[in-house]
């Protein structure tokens, strides 16, 4: 069975602050992480490969300093590790990004895909969906947990807005995770030092040919056209008080909004 | 290109409380926008007969109805392409999907189908009236950032809200006859649906509450306090992400980017910190109180009465007064 794992690496934006000053982002000494989602993908990958045998490939697009991740997801247990690399791909939206993803994907064989629902800095939720479409497979996205999987079927639980789903699909299909599907094991001292002899990929546009007009900067139909931190909207000062002052102000407060208080 | 401003109807028995939030707010950007938006049209795929008068009550001028046994249960390459065919035809400037697990599902496979712009989970739309191009603001990096984004060169400009964004209206438009469509449906299925099992709906539902009480890591020892508050003033308890986290609370309770987006008249946040991720999901409320013990936490940012003292202390003083108040009311 053939896997591929979307893995982005992310600015921890968990830990993120704003500078109430300038108003803009504090970057520094933030540190870039796996996305969480995306680590549930591998899990559910690597335990795929545990189960069934499985060779398991991750890929990600990135900045060349993003290899010091990908050794990490060989740590885990990947057999291979993708970076899509190139200065054209910079500034891409999610429309450009999965265009590249998906021109990287096209000529492979799969069985699976399975991608993180949401990245902590983007947070859109789009390039698994996108990829799906420009490859032409089904998705299920929003999976909590992977039930069966053979080398003909899979069978998964999806959450809805209403419910929870099982599904089974054929192959090929392109799952997206929640990070509370699994609890990812940890990197394995074996794992790490065999990771030492694989070869990170390193492939730049001239490998996949991903048509320029759709991708970077230019090619990205979304545009961001201003930045800004939200106001403090507060408007009255916060007061230091005792809890009975406390109380008589909350009463004073609720009263026009609660009867008899 | 037409100028009209499509919203995607999402049902699931009834049409959903999201889908006619979006088309009041559509109806709200015509008439403040009236020389770039036209018609606001709203898309209907369904394999029922189901009224959809509610459509013009809340905003719709017209209604697109694609009727089709394929079309339920959902299926999103099945509705993708339903999409695509309508949306050739009619060439709207804008499509709005709600930012529902199924609208998140479906709205990006339509974007790349469509080869066009998406901007997820939006919190402000507008149009700028100068250029006429839709503007759509989203929050960022968490949380911590806004950032105002533009489709200048494609169409539809899409966008997805998330539910409770917007708030629905009432504008009793008149009601049409739908414009049926017809759709060849070529996509086939690898997905089979073996069981279905509705997720526990509480009869509690905070995004319907006047007020809400809410409590974070500043009372998770006494948590049980706020539903005897809550239970006084008529309300609904609400949390943090850091109770839930702890079992202390129900993530169907859980306020915030994460959990569920709240708009009451008065949201009454207890030992809550206040940080992005919290009030994402409940900053639109109308009268905020915040009681915590630490100055700088950034609820007090955004608190209208912002008290610096121990939630924990006040709460059981609160609730007796209250239970005072009730009994001599009797």
């Amino acid at each position: 069975m053939k896997i591929y794992v979307l893995v982005k690496q992310v600015p921890n934006t968990t830990e993120m602050q704003v500078d109430k000053e300038t108003g803009t982002l504090k970057r520094d000494g933030v540190e870039t992480i796996i996305n969480p989602d995306d680590l549930a993908a591998l899990e559910e990958a690597l335990q795929i490969k545990d189960s069934l045998g499985a060779h398991v490939t991750t890929i990600t697009m990135g900045p060349k300093k993003a290899e010091g991740m990908l050794q990490e997801l060989l740590g885990y247990g990947a057999d291979e590790v993708v970076l899509l690399s190139d200065r054209v791909f910079a500034g891409s939206d999610t429309l450009a990004t999965s265009t590249i993803l998906s021109s990287y994907l096209k000529d492979k064989e799969y069985d699976l895909i399975i991608a993180g629902r949401q990245a902590i800095d983007g947070d859109t939720a789009q390039v698994g969906p996108q990829i799906a479409e420009l490859l032409g497979i089904n998705q299920i996205t929003y999976v909590t947990d992977i039930v069966e999987v053979t080398e003909e079927k899979i069978i998964v639980d999806k959450e809805t807005d209403d419910s929870i789903i099982t599904l089974e699909s054929s192959f090929p299909i392109l799952l997206t995770m929640l990070s509370e599907a699994n609890t990812p094991r940890y990197m394995n001292v074996k794992n790490i030092v065999d990771g030492f002899d694989k070869v990170i990929s390193v492939v730049t546009n001239e490998d996949i040919k991903a048509p320029i007009s759709k991708i970077g900067l230019k090619g990205s139909p979304t545009k961001v056209k201003k930045t800004f931190t939200k106001e403090a909207t507060k408007k009255t000062d916060k007061q230091i008080v005792t809890p009975e002052q406390a109380v008589n102000i909350v009463l004073n407060a609720l009263s026009p909004y609660r009867k008899g208080l | 290109m037409s100028k009209d401003l499509f919203v995607f109807i999402e049902d699931n028995n009834s049409i959903k409380d999201i889908s006619l939030q979006l088309l009041s707010e559509a109806q709200r950007i015509k008439r403040q926008h009236s020389s770039h938006i036209d018609d606001v049209v709203a898309l209907y795929l369904t394999s029922e007969d189901i009224d959809i008068s509610t459509l013009y009550m809340h905003g719709a001028d017209k209604v697109i109805l694609v009727k089709n046994d394929l079309l339920s249960p959902y299926h999103t390459m099945i509705y993708a392409e339903v999409i695509k065919e309508v949306v050739d035809v009619y060439k709207p400037s804008i499509l709005l999907i709600g930012g529902s697990i199924t609208g998140r599902d479906l709205a990006p496979r339509v974007s790349a189908k469509l080869e066009t712009g998406l901007t997820a989970d939006t919190t402000h739309l507008t149009v700028e009236d100068e250029t006429g191009l839709f503007l759509m603001t989203r929050p960022a990096f968490g949380g911590n950032i806004n950032a105002t984004i533009i489709c200048d060169e494609k169409t539809p400009q899409m966008a997805t809200v998330r539910n409770n964004v917007f708030e629905k209206e009432k504008f009793d438009l008149p009601v049409h006859e739908p414009i049926n469509f017809t759709a060849t449906i070529s996509s086939k299925s690898n997905i089979k649906i073996l069981k279905e099992t509705p997720k526990p709906k509480n009869d509690i539902d905070i995004t319907s509450a006047k007020i809400v009480v809410s409590g974070g890591r500043g009372v998770s020892d006494c948590f049980e306090a706020l539903k005897g508050i809550a239970k006084y003033l008529d309300g609904e308890v609400g949390a943090s992400r850091a109770v839930v986290d702890q079992h202390i609370a129900s993530k169907e309770i859980q306020v915030g980017q994460t959990g569920t987006t709240v708009r009451p008249v008065i949201y009454f946040a207890c030992g809550i910190s206040g940080a992005i991720q919290h009030t994402a999901g409940m900053d639109k409320s109308e009268l905020i109180i915040a009681l915590n013990t630490d100055e700088s936490a950034p609820i007090f940012d955004i608190a209208d009465i912002g008290l610096v003292v121990n939630a924990k202390e006040v709460l059981p003083i609160l609730q007796k007064r209250l239970e005072q108040i009730a009994s001599s009311a009797n």
